[in-house]
Protein backbone atom coordinates (compact mmCIF):
# COMPACT_ATOMS: atom_id res chain seq x y z
CA UNK A 1 0.00 0.00 0.00
CA UNK A 2 1.22 3.44 -0.91
CA UNK A 3 -0.24 6.76 0.13
CA UNK A 4 0.01 10.20 -1.38
CA UNK A 5 -0.75 13.21 0.79
CA UNK A 6 -1.71 16.32 -1.15
CA UNK A 7 -0.22 18.90 1.17
CA UNK A 8 -0.48 22.63 1.69
CA UNK A 9 2.50 24.70 2.62
CA UNK A 10 3.49 28.28 3.13
CA UNK A 11 7.04 29.56 2.89
CA UNK A 12 8.33 26.03 2.41
CA UNK A 13 6.76 24.87 5.70
CA UNK A 14 4.14 22.11 5.59
CA UNK A 15 0.87 23.17 7.22
CA UNK A 16 -0.15 21.50 10.48
CA UNK A 17 -3.35 20.07 9.02
CA UNK A 18 -1.37 18.46 6.20
CA UNK A 19 1.05 17.01 8.77
CA UNK A 20 -1.98 15.44 10.46
CA UNK A 21 -2.96 13.95 7.10
CA UNK A 22 0.50 12.35 6.91
CA UNK A 23 -0.03 10.86 10.38
CA UNK A 24 -3.38 9.44 9.20
CA UNK A 25 -1.78 8.14 6.00
CA UNK A 26 0.89 6.28 7.97
CA UNK A 27 -1.79 4.58 10.05
CA UNK A 28 -3.71 3.54 6.96
CA UNK A 29 -0.83 2.06 4.98
CA UNK A 30 1.09 0.54 7.90
CA UNK A 31 4.50 -0.47 6.58
CA UNK A 32 3.71 0.94 3.13
CA UNK A 33 5.19 4.14 1.80
CA UNK A 34 3.94 7.69 2.22
CA UNK A 35 4.68 10.32 -0.39
CA UNK A 36 3.67 13.95 -0.48
CA UNK A 37 2.69 16.39 -3.20
CA UNK A 38 3.26 20.08 -2.56
CA UNK A 39 2.61 22.99 -4.81
CA UNK A 40 2.78 26.73 -4.76
CA UNK A 41 4.57 28.02 -1.73
CA UNK A 42 5.71 24.56 -0.77
CA UNK A 43 8.08 24.22 -3.70
CA UNK A 44 11.16 25.00 -1.62
CA UNK A 45 10.19 22.53 1.11
CA UNK A 46 13.28 21.47 3.06
CA UNK A 47 11.78 19.16 5.63
CA UNK A 48 8.80 16.84 5.72
CA UNK A 49 6.98 14.97 8.49
CA UNK A 50 8.90 11.83 9.41
CA UNK A 51 7.82 8.82 7.40
CA UNK A 52 7.57 10.71 4.14
CA UNK A 53 9.88 9.06 1.62
CA UNK A 54 9.27 11.12 -1.46
CA UNK A 55 8.10 14.67 -2.08
CA UNK A 56 6.66 15.64 -5.43
CA UNK A 57 6.84 19.34 -6.14
CA UNK A 58 4.36 20.70 -8.65
CA UNK A 59 6.08 23.62 -10.29
CA UNK A 60 4.87 25.98 -12.97
CA UNK A 61 2.84 29.13 -13.15
CA UNK A 62 -0.57 27.60 -12.50
CA UNK A 63 0.75 26.02 -9.33
CA UNK A 64 1.26 29.16 -7.29
CA UNK A 65 -2.45 29.33 -6.54
CA UNK A 66 -3.61 26.02 -7.94
CA UNK A 67 -7.28 25.64 -8.83
CA UNK A 68 -8.89 22.20 -8.69
CA UNK A 69 -8.99 21.96 -12.49
CA UNK A 70 -5.19 22.31 -12.62
CA UNK A 71 -4.31 20.22 -9.60
CA UNK A 72 -6.66 17.24 -9.98
CA UNK A 73 -4.98 16.03 -13.24
CA UNK A 74 -1.59 16.20 -11.52
CA UNK A 75 -2.83 14.05 -8.62
CA UNK A 76 -4.46 11.60 -11.02
CA UNK A 77 -1.32 11.27 -13.08
CA UNK A 78 0.79 10.66 -9.99
CA UNK A 79 -1.67 8.04 -8.78
CA UNK A 80 -1.51 6.22 -12.08
CA UNK A 81 2.28 6.28 -12.35
CA UNK A 82 2.93 5.28 -8.76
CA UNK A 83 -0.08 3.02 -8.08
CA UNK A 84 -1.02 4.88 -4.92
CA UNK A 85 -3.73 3.07 -2.95
CA UNK A 86 -4.58 6.00 -0.66
CA UNK A 87 -4.90 9.67 -1.60
CA UNK A 88 -5.25 11.98 1.37
CA UNK A 89 -5.50 15.67 2.10
CA UNK A 90 -6.48 17.76 5.08
CA UNK A 91 -10.19 18.62 5.34
CA UNK A 92 -9.43 22.29 4.74
CA UNK A 93 -11.10 24.37 2.04
CA UNK A 94 -8.17 23.33 -0.18
CA UNK A 95 -8.60 19.59 0.41
CA UNK A 96 -12.38 19.74 0.33
CA UNK A 97 -12.21 21.50 -3.02
CA UNK A 98 -9.80 19.31 -4.92
CA UNK A 99 -10.13 15.77 -3.53
CA UNK A 100 -13.74 14.97 -4.50
CA UNK A 101 -12.92 15.97 -8.08
CA UNK A 102 -10.05 13.47 -7.98
CA UNK A 103 -12.25 10.81 -6.36
CA UNK A 104 -14.96 11.11 -9.02
CA UNK A 105 -12.40 10.61 -11.77
CA UNK A 106 -11.26 7.40 -10.08
CA UNK A 107 -14.86 6.24 -9.51
CA UNK A 108 -14.03 6.25 -5.81
CA UNK A 109 -16.30 7.27 -2.93
CA UNK A 110 -14.43 9.80 -0.87
CA UNK A 111 -14.39 9.42 2.90
CA UNK A 112 -14.62 12.98 4.21
CA UNK A 113 -13.21 14.47 7.38
CA UNK A 114 -12.06 11.28 9.11
CA UNK A 115 -11.28 11.42 12.83
CA UNK A 116 -9.85 7.93 13.15
CA UNK A 117 -8.17 5.24 11.05
CA UNK A 118 -9.29 1.73 12.04
CA UNK A 119 -7.41 -0.22 9.40
CA UNK A 120 -6.27 0.06 5.81
CA UNK A 121 -9.85 0.68 4.62
CA UNK A 122 -11.86 1.47 7.75
CA UNK A 123 -12.41 4.95 9.08
CA UNK A 124 -14.56 6.87 11.55
CA UNK A 125 -16.09 10.16 10.52
CA UNK A 126 -18.53 12.55 12.17
CA UNK A 127 -21.99 13.12 10.71
CA UNK A 128 -24.90 15.37 11.74
CA UNK A 129 -22.69 18.19 13.00
CA UNK A 130 -20.62 15.74 15.02
CA UNK A 131 -23.61 14.39 16.93
CA UNK A 132 -22.97 10.92 15.58
CA UNK A 133 -19.94 8.98 14.41
CA UNK A 134 -20.07 6.66 11.41
CA UNK A 135 -17.62 3.80 11.04
CA UNK A 136 -17.27 3.06 7.34
CA UNK A 137 -15.38 0.49 5.28
CA UNK A 138 -14.30 1.41 1.78
CA UNK A 139 -14.33 -1.12 -1.05
CA UNK A 140 -12.48 1.19 -3.46
CA UNK A 141 -9.14 0.15 -4.92
CA UNK A 142 -7.93 3.72 -4.57
CA UNK A 143 -9.25 5.36 -1.43
CA UNK A 144 -9.66 9.11 -1.34
CA UNK A 145 -9.76 10.60 2.13
CA UNK A 146 -9.85 13.99 3.79
CA UNK A 147 -8.57 14.25 7.34
CA UNK A 148 -9.71 16.35 10.27
CA UNK A 149 -6.49 17.91 11.48
CA UNK A 150 -7.41 18.18 15.14
CA UNK A 151 -8.08 14.43 15.42
CA UNK A 152 -4.56 13.30 14.60
CA UNK A 153 -1.54 14.12 16.70
CA UNK A 154 1.56 15.81 15.48
CA UNK A 155 4.19 13.94 13.52
CA UNK A 156 7.06 12.28 15.41
CA UNK A 157 9.50 14.88 14.20
CA UNK A 158 10.61 15.86 10.75
CA UNK A 159 12.88 14.37 8.16
CA UNK A 160 15.12 15.92 5.58
CA UNK A 161 15.96 12.51 4.11
CA UNK A 162 13.46 12.38 1.31
CA UNK A 163 13.64 12.18 -2.43
CA UNK A 164 12.44 15.33 -4.18
CA UNK A 165 10.85 15.08 -7.62
CA UNK A 166 9.88 18.22 -9.51
CA UNK A 167 6.90 17.90 -11.81
CA UNK A 168 6.05 20.14 -14.68
CA UNK A 169 2.44 20.01 -15.73
CA UNK A 170 1.85 19.62 -19.44
CA UNK A 171 -1.92 20.00 -19.32
CA UNK A 172 -3.42 23.37 -19.95
CA UNK A 173 -6.43 24.41 -17.90
CA UNK A 174 -8.89 26.21 -20.12
CA UNK A 175 -11.76 25.88 -17.66
CA UNK A 176 -10.80 28.27 -14.92
CA UNK A 177 -8.28 30.84 -13.83
CA UNK A 178 -7.24 32.27 -10.52
CA UNK A 179 -7.73 36.00 -10.33
CA UNK A 180 -7.06 37.32 -6.84
CA UNK A 181 -7.32 36.74 -3.13
CA UNK A 182 -8.28 38.90 -0.21
CA UNK A 183 -6.61 37.33 2.79
CA UNK A 184 -7.54 38.28 6.32
CA UNK A 185 -4.76 40.02 8.18
CA UNK A 186 -4.76 38.48 11.64
CA UNK A 187 -1.60 40.34 12.63
CA UNK A 188 0.74 38.36 14.84
CA UNK A 189 -1.95 35.96 15.96
CA UNK A 190 -1.52 32.22 15.39
CA UNK A 191 -3.57 30.32 12.85
CA UNK A 192 -6.98 29.34 14.24
CA UNK A 193 -6.82 25.58 13.76
CA UNK A 194 -3.37 25.20 15.31
CA UNK A 195 -3.54 27.76 18.12
CA UNK A 196 -3.08 26.60 21.73
CA UNK A 197 -5.72 29.08 22.90
CA UNK A 198 -8.80 30.23 21.00
CA UNK A 199 -11.13 33.01 22.13
CA UNK A 200 -14.40 33.13 20.19
CA UNK A 201 -17.13 35.73 20.14
CA UNK A 202 -20.76 35.58 19.15
CA UNK A 203 -23.64 37.92 18.57
CA UNK A 204 -23.48 38.98 22.22
CA UNK A 205 -20.58 41.25 21.23
CA UNK A 206 -23.20 43.43 19.49
CA UNK A 207 -20.77 44.98 16.98
CA UNK A 208 -17.59 44.44 15.02
CA UNK A 209 -15.87 47.17 17.04
CA UNK A 210 -16.52 45.27 20.22
CA UNK A 211 -14.60 42.32 18.83
CA UNK A 212 -11.47 44.11 20.00
CA UNK A 213 -12.41 42.88 23.51
CA UNK A 214 -12.03 39.33 22.17
CA UNK A 215 -8.79 40.20 20.41
CA UNK A 216 -7.28 41.81 23.49
CA UNK A 217 -8.14 38.78 25.60
CA UNK A 218 -6.71 36.42 22.96
CA UNK A 219 -3.52 38.47 22.73
CA UNK A 220 -2.78 38.13 26.45
CA UNK A 221 -2.41 34.38 25.84
CA UNK A 222 -1.01 34.53 22.29
CA UNK A 223 -4.28 32.99 21.20
CA UNK A 224 -6.30 33.00 17.99
CA UNK A 225 -9.68 34.63 17.51
CA UNK A 226 -12.75 32.73 16.37
CA UNK A 227 -16.39 33.58 15.85
CA UNK A 228 -19.84 32.08 15.46
CA UNK A 229 -21.71 32.00 12.21
CA UNK A 230 -24.06 34.69 13.52
CA UNK A 231 -21.16 37.04 14.22
CA UNK A 232 -19.75 36.49 10.73
CA UNK A 233 -23.16 36.85 9.08
CA UNK A 234 -23.64 40.16 10.87
CA UNK A 235 -20.31 41.37 9.54
CA UNK A 236 -18.53 41.56 12.92
CA UNK A 237 -15.59 39.62 11.50
CA UNK A 238 -14.39 37.86 8.32
CA UNK A 239 -15.63 34.45 7.13
CA UNK A 240 -12.39 32.62 7.83
CA UNK A 241 -12.89 33.11 11.57
CA UNK A 242 -16.04 30.99 11.68
CA UNK A 243 -15.82 27.96 13.96
CA UNK A 244 -18.40 25.22 13.50
CA UNK A 245 -19.97 22.47 11.43
CA UNK A 246 -19.38 24.25 8.16
CA UNK A 247 -16.51 26.48 9.23
CA UNK A 248 -13.28 25.54 10.95
CA UNK A 249 -12.90 22.77 13.48
CA UNK A 250 -10.61 23.60 16.40
CA UNK A 251 -9.47 21.65 19.44
CA UNK A 252 -7.15 23.92 21.42
CA UNK A 253 -5.93 23.46 24.99
CA UNK A 254 -8.18 26.32 26.02
CA UNK A 255 -11.32 27.57 24.29
CA UNK A 256 -13.03 30.65 25.67
CA UNK A 257 -16.55 31.19 24.32
CA UNK A 258 -17.77 34.73 24.83
CA UNK A 259 -21.28 36.01 24.21
CA UNK A 260 -22.34 33.00 22.22
CA UNK A 261 -25.21 30.67 23.05
CA UNK A 262 -23.67 27.42 21.82
CA UNK A 263 -25.78 26.33 18.85
CA UNK A 264 -25.24 22.70 17.84
CA UNK A 265 -23.58 23.93 14.65
CA UNK A 266 -21.02 25.90 16.67
CA UNK A 267 -20.40 23.13 19.20
CA UNK A 268 -19.53 20.84 16.27
CA UNK A 269 -16.44 22.95 15.67
CA UNK A 270 -15.06 23.23 19.20
CA UNK A 271 -16.35 20.60 21.60
CA UNK A 272 -13.15 18.57 21.42
CA UNK A 273 -11.21 21.43 23.02
CA UNK A 274 -9.38 20.33 26.16
CA UNK A 275 -10.72 23.01 28.48
CA UNK A 276 -13.77 25.11 27.65
CA UNK A 277 -14.69 28.38 29.34
CA UNK A 278 -18.02 30.09 28.67
CA UNK A 279 -18.87 33.68 29.50
CA UNK A 280 -22.51 34.55 28.91
CA UNK A 281 -25.12 36.51 30.83
CA UNK A 282 -27.84 33.96 30.04
CA UNK A 283 -27.53 31.10 32.56
CA UNK A 284 -29.66 28.91 30.29
CA UNK A 285 -27.31 29.18 27.29
CA UNK A 286 -26.48 25.67 25.95
CA UNK A 287 -22.78 26.54 25.85
CA UNK A 288 -22.70 26.07 29.65
CA UNK A 289 -23.59 22.38 29.25
CA UNK A 290 -20.24 21.72 27.55
CA UNK A 291 -18.16 24.28 29.46
CA UNK A 292 -15.77 23.18 32.19
CA UNK A 293 -15.92 26.64 33.68
CA UNK A 294 -19.01 28.71 33.09
CA UNK A 295 -19.20 32.32 34.22
CA UNK A 296 -22.68 33.84 34.16
CA UNK A 297 -21.83 37.47 33.68
CA UNK A 298 -22.09 40.44 31.38
CA UNK A 299 -19.23 40.00 28.93
CA UNK A 300 -18.61 43.74 28.75
CA UNK A 301 -17.57 43.62 32.40
CA UNK A 302 -16.10 40.13 32.66
CA UNK A 303 -13.91 40.13 29.55
CA UNK A 304 -11.95 43.35 30.32
CA UNK A 305 -11.56 42.15 33.91
CA UNK A 306 -10.23 38.79 32.71
CA UNK A 307 -7.88 40.49 30.26
CA UNK A 308 -6.40 42.72 32.92
CA UNK A 309 -6.14 39.83 35.41
CA UNK A 310 -4.19 37.78 32.85
CA UNK A 311 -1.87 40.69 32.06
CA UNK A 312 -0.70 40.79 35.65
CA UNK B 1 -25.30 37.33 -21.60
CA UNK B 2 -27.80 35.25 -19.75
CA UNK B 3 -27.65 31.58 -18.90
CA UNK B 4 -30.25 29.61 -20.80
CA UNK B 5 -30.92 27.18 -18.00
CA UNK B 6 -29.79 26.69 -14.41
CA UNK B 7 -30.17 23.31 -12.70
CA UNK B 8 -30.35 23.59 -8.92
CA UNK B 9 -30.09 20.60 -6.58
CA UNK B 10 -32.21 20.30 -3.45
CA UNK B 11 -31.74 17.65 -0.76
CA UNK B 12 -34.28 16.64 1.87
CA UNK B 13 -32.59 16.30 5.25
CA UNK B 14 -33.44 16.15 8.94
CA UNK B 15 -34.27 19.73 9.91
CA UNK B 16 -31.26 21.63 11.28
CA UNK B 17 -33.03 22.32 14.59
CA UNK B 18 -33.80 18.65 15.34
CA UNK B 19 -31.67 16.91 17.91
CA UNK B 20 -30.97 13.60 16.20
CA UNK B 21 -31.27 10.18 17.87
CA UNK B 22 -29.01 7.32 16.97
CA UNK B 23 -30.73 3.93 16.74
CA UNK B 24 -29.65 1.69 19.62
CA UNK B 25 -28.58 -1.10 17.25
CA UNK B 26 -26.06 1.21 15.59
CA UNK B 27 -27.68 0.89 12.18
CA UNK B 28 -28.31 4.58 11.63
CA UNK B 29 -30.07 7.74 12.69
CA UNK B 30 -33.76 7.48 13.59
CA UNK B 31 -35.79 9.41 11.02
CA UNK B 32 -39.29 8.25 11.98
CA UNK B 33 -41.56 11.17 12.88
CA UNK B 34 -38.67 13.59 12.58
CA UNK B 35 -39.15 16.98 10.95
CA UNK B 36 -37.52 17.05 7.52
CA UNK B 37 -36.62 20.19 5.56
CA UNK B 38 -34.66 21.37 2.60
CA UNK B 39 -30.93 21.36 3.36
CA UNK B 40 -30.09 24.99 4.33
CA UNK B 41 -27.26 25.22 1.79
CA UNK B 42 -29.67 24.05 -0.93
CA UNK B 43 -32.03 26.91 0.02
CA UNK B 44 -29.15 29.28 -0.68
CA UNK B 45 -28.62 27.56 -4.04
CA UNK B 46 -32.30 27.95 -4.96
CA UNK B 47 -32.27 31.60 -3.88
CA UNK B 48 -29.20 32.34 -5.99
CA UNK B 49 -30.69 30.61 -9.02
CA UNK B 50 -33.96 32.50 -8.70
CA UNK B 51 -32.11 35.81 -8.27
CA UNK B 52 -30.16 35.11 -11.47
CA UNK B 53 -33.47 34.75 -13.26
CA UNK B 54 -34.95 37.84 -11.62
CA UNK B 55 -31.90 39.86 -12.69
CA UNK B 56 -32.30 38.59 -16.26
CA UNK B 57 -29.11 36.54 -16.01
CA UNK B 58 -30.85 33.19 -16.34
CA UNK B 59 -33.86 32.23 -18.38
CA UNK B 60 -35.07 29.08 -16.67
CA UNK B 61 -34.48 27.55 -13.24
CA UNK B 62 -35.01 23.80 -12.90
CA UNK B 63 -34.96 22.30 -9.40
CA UNK B 64 -33.93 18.69 -9.00
CA UNK B 65 -34.09 16.29 -6.08
CA UNK B 66 -33.28 12.63 -5.59
CA UNK B 67 -35.18 10.56 -3.06
CA UNK B 68 -38.44 8.86 -2.09
CA UNK B 69 -41.94 10.20 -2.71
CA UNK B 70 -41.68 12.61 0.24
CA UNK B 71 -39.04 14.55 -1.67
CA UNK B 72 -41.90 16.05 -3.65
CA UNK B 73 -42.29 18.45 -0.67
CA UNK B 74 -38.71 19.62 -1.18
CA UNK B 75 -39.29 20.22 -4.89
CA UNK B 76 -42.51 22.14 -4.11
CA UNK B 77 -40.57 24.35 -1.71
CA UNK B 78 -38.06 25.15 -4.45
CA UNK B 79 -40.90 25.90 -6.87
CA UNK B 80 -42.56 28.15 -4.30
CA UNK B 81 -39.28 30.04 -3.95
CA UNK B 82 -39.32 30.69 -7.69
CA UNK B 83 -37.96 27.73 -9.63
CA UNK B 84 -39.85 27.19 -12.90
CA UNK B 85 -40.17 23.44 -12.92
CA UNK B 86 -38.99 20.37 -11.06
CA UNK B 87 -37.33 17.04 -11.66
CA UNK B 88 -37.83 14.34 -9.06
CA UNK B 89 -35.53 11.38 -9.49
CA UNK B 90 -37.35 8.74 -7.48
CA UNK B 91 -35.02 6.58 -5.46
CA UNK B 92 -35.72 4.79 -2.19
CA UNK B 93 -32.16 4.01 -1.17
CA UNK B 94 -29.68 6.44 0.41
CA UNK B 95 -27.06 7.40 -2.15
CA UNK B 96 -23.42 8.31 -1.60
CA UNK B 97 -22.28 11.63 -3.09
CA UNK B 98 -20.55 9.74 -5.92
CA UNK B 99 -23.86 8.14 -6.96
CA UNK B 100 -25.68 11.46 -6.53
CA UNK B 101 -23.20 13.17 -8.83
CA UNK B 102 -23.68 10.40 -11.44
CA UNK B 103 -27.46 10.88 -11.32
CA UNK B 104 -26.93 14.63 -11.76
CA UNK B 105 -24.56 13.96 -14.65
CA UNK B 106 -27.26 11.92 -16.40
CA UNK B 107 -29.84 14.68 -15.92
CA UNK B 108 -27.35 17.36 -17.03
CA UNK B 109 -26.85 15.47 -20.28
CA UNK B 110 -30.63 15.50 -20.82
CA UNK B 111 -31.29 19.09 -19.72
CA UNK B 112 -28.05 20.75 -20.89
CA UNK B 113 -28.00 23.53 -18.27
CA UNK B 114 -25.27 26.16 -18.42
CA UNK B 115 -24.80 26.08 -14.67
CA UNK B 116 -25.52 23.59 -11.92
CA UNK B 117 -25.90 25.26 -8.53
CA UNK B 118 -25.72 23.16 -5.36
CA UNK B 119 -25.24 23.68 -1.64
CA UNK B 120 -21.65 23.21 -0.51
CA UNK B 121 -22.63 20.41 1.83
CA UNK B 122 -25.62 18.65 3.29
CA UNK B 123 -26.04 18.96 7.03
CA UNK B 124 -26.80 15.26 7.49
CA UNK B 125 -23.77 13.43 6.08
CA UNK B 126 -21.56 16.56 6.09
CA UNK B 127 -19.65 15.14 3.10
CA UNK B 128 -19.07 18.28 1.01
CA UNK B 129 -18.39 16.32 -2.19
CA UNK B 130 -21.22 16.31 -4.71
CA UNK B 131 -20.53 19.55 -6.60
CA UNK B 132 -16.82 18.85 -6.96
CA UNK B 133 -17.52 15.28 -8.10
CA UNK B 134 -20.10 16.39 -10.64
CA UNK B 135 -17.68 18.96 -12.03
CA UNK B 136 -15.06 16.22 -12.33
CA UNK B 137 -17.42 13.81 -14.09
CA UNK B 138 -18.54 16.51 -16.54
CA UNK B 139 -15.07 18.01 -16.98
CA UNK B 140 -16.57 21.37 -16.11
CA UNK B 141 -14.97 24.06 -13.97
CA UNK B 142 -16.02 24.20 -10.34
CA UNK B 143 -16.67 27.22 -8.17
CA UNK B 144 -17.03 25.93 -4.61
CA UNK B 145 -17.99 27.64 -1.32
CA UNK B 146 -19.20 30.77 -3.08
CA UNK B 147 -19.96 34.03 -1.34
CA UNK B 148 -20.43 35.97 -4.58
CA UNK B 149 -21.42 35.10 -8.14
CA UNK B 150 -21.24 37.41 -11.14
CA UNK B 151 -22.07 36.64 -14.76
CA UNK B 152 -19.64 38.48 -17.02
CA UNK B 153 -19.89 38.22 -20.80
CA UNK B 154 -19.25 34.57 -21.49
CA UNK B 155 -17.75 33.65 -18.12
CA UNK B 156 -18.52 33.53 -14.42
CA UNK B 157 -16.61 35.47 -11.82
CA UNK B 158 -16.88 33.80 -8.42
CA UNK B 159 -15.69 34.72 -4.95
CA UNK B 160 -14.97 31.74 -2.71
CA UNK B 161 -14.76 31.47 1.06
CA UNK B 162 -11.38 29.87 1.75
CA UNK B 163 -9.47 29.24 4.98
CA UNK B 164 -7.40 32.39 4.71
CA UNK B 165 -10.17 34.73 3.58
CA UNK B 166 -11.62 35.09 0.10
CA UNK B 167 -10.47 34.04 -3.35
CA UNK B 168 -11.74 35.14 -6.77
CA UNK B 169 -11.74 32.86 -9.82
CA UNK B 170 -12.96 33.10 -13.40
CA UNK B 171 -14.81 30.09 -14.73
CA UNK B 172 -15.84 29.21 -18.23
CA UNK B 173 -19.47 28.29 -18.89
CA UNK B 174 -20.93 25.70 -18.26
CA UNK B 175 -19.85 25.33 -14.65
CA UNK B 176 -20.77 23.70 -11.35
CA UNK B 177 -21.17 26.07 -8.41
CA UNK B 178 -21.58 25.34 -4.70
CA UNK B 179 -22.92 27.87 -2.23
CA UNK B 180 -21.57 28.95 1.13
CA UNK B 181 -23.52 30.73 3.84
CA UNK B 182 -22.81 34.32 2.87
CA UNK B 183 -23.94 34.11 -0.75
CA UNK B 184 -27.44 35.33 0.03
CA UNK B 185 -30.31 35.10 2.50
CA UNK B 186 -32.96 32.72 1.18
CA UNK B 187 -36.49 34.09 0.99
CA UNK B 188 -39.53 32.57 2.60
CA UNK B 189 -42.10 31.41 0.10
CA UNK B 190 -45.27 33.51 0.24
CA UNK B 191 -48.66 31.83 0.42
CA UNK B 192 -49.65 32.86 -3.13
CA UNK B 193 -46.35 31.45 -4.39
CA UNK B 194 -46.90 28.22 -2.48
CA UNK B 195 -50.29 27.91 -4.20
CA UNK B 196 -48.78 28.75 -7.58
CA UNK B 197 -46.05 26.15 -7.06
CA UNK B 198 -48.67 23.41 -6.99
CA UNK B 199 -49.41 24.08 -10.65
CA UNK B 200 -45.81 24.08 -11.82
CA UNK B 201 -44.70 20.96 -13.70
CA UNK B 202 -42.65 18.28 -11.96
CA UNK B 203 -41.25 15.36 -13.91
CA UNK B 204 -40.76 12.13 -11.99
CA UNK B 205 -38.00 9.86 -13.24
CA UNK B 206 -37.39 6.43 -11.66
CA UNK B 207 -33.66 6.31 -10.94
CA UNK B 208 -33.39 3.01 -12.83
CA UNK B 209 -34.46 4.78 -16.03
CA UNK B 210 -31.29 6.88 -15.98
CA UNK B 211 -29.09 3.81 -16.33
CA UNK B 212 -26.62 5.04 -13.74
CA UNK B 213 -24.49 2.88 -11.46
CA UNK B 214 -25.61 3.85 -7.96
CA UNK B 215 -24.12 1.01 -5.95
CA UNK B 216 -22.51 2.01 -2.69
CA UNK B 217 -18.75 1.87 -2.28
CA UNK B 218 -18.76 2.49 1.44
CA UNK B 219 -20.13 -0.02 3.90
CA UNK B 220 -21.47 1.74 6.99
CA UNK B 221 -20.48 -0.66 9.74
CA UNK B 222 -21.87 1.24 12.67
CA UNK B 223 -23.32 4.62 13.63
CA UNK B 224 -22.77 5.66 17.21
CA UNK B 225 -23.70 8.61 19.29
CA UNK B 226 -20.73 10.86 19.98
CA UNK B 227 -19.60 10.56 23.62
CA UNK B 228 -21.13 13.42 25.60
CA UNK B 229 -18.82 16.02 27.00
CA UNK B 230 -19.05 16.48 30.74
CA UNK B 231 -19.63 20.18 31.27
CA UNK B 232 -21.79 22.32 33.46
CA UNK B 233 -19.12 23.53 35.91
CA UNK B 234 -19.60 27.10 37.10
CA UNK B 235 -17.43 29.78 38.61
CA UNK B 236 -18.71 32.82 40.48
CA UNK B 237 -16.16 35.42 39.49
CA UNK B 238 -13.33 36.29 37.14
CA UNK B 239 -10.88 35.79 40.02
CA UNK B 240 -12.15 32.26 40.59
CA UNK B 241 -11.97 31.55 36.85
CA UNK B 242 -8.34 32.67 36.66
CA UNK B 243 -7.50 30.57 39.71
CA UNK B 244 -9.13 27.44 38.23
CA UNK B 245 -7.47 27.90 34.84
CA UNK B 246 -4.08 28.26 36.53
CA UNK B 247 -4.27 25.72 39.30
CA UNK B 248 -6.88 23.16 38.27
CA UNK B 249 -6.81 23.02 34.47
CA UNK B 250 -3.21 24.23 34.19
CA UNK B 251 -3.84 25.87 30.84
CA UNK B 252 -2.57 29.39 31.53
Amino acid sequence: MHALVVAEASGGIIDGNSVAAVVAAKRAVGSGSVSMLVCGEGSDVKSAPSGVGKVFVAAGSGMKNPVAETLAPVVLKLQKENSFTHLLAAATTFGKNVMPRVAAKLDSSQVSDIVSVEGSNEYVRPIYAGNALARVKSSDAVQVITVRGTAFGKSEGDTTEFEKVTLTSDEENKLSSWESEQLTDSGERPELTSARVVVSGGRGLKSGDNFRLIEELADTMSGAVGATRAAVDDGYCPNDMQVGQTGKVVAPELYIAVGLSGAVQHLAGMKDSKTIVAINKDPEAPIFTVADYGLVSDLFEAVPELTSALKK
Amino acid sequence: MSLSRVLVGVKRVVDYAVKIRVKPDGSGVDKTNVKMSMNPFCEIAVEESVRLKERGLAQEVVAMTIGPSQNMDTIRTALAMGADRGIHVVCDQDLEPLAVSKVFQAVVQKETPQAVILGKQAIDDDCNQTGQMLAGLLDWPQGTFLSKLEVENDALKVTREVDGGLETLNLSIPAVLTCDLRLNEPRYASLPNIMKAKRKPVESIPVADLGVDIKSHLDVLRIEETPKRQGGGKVESVAELVDKLKNEAGVI
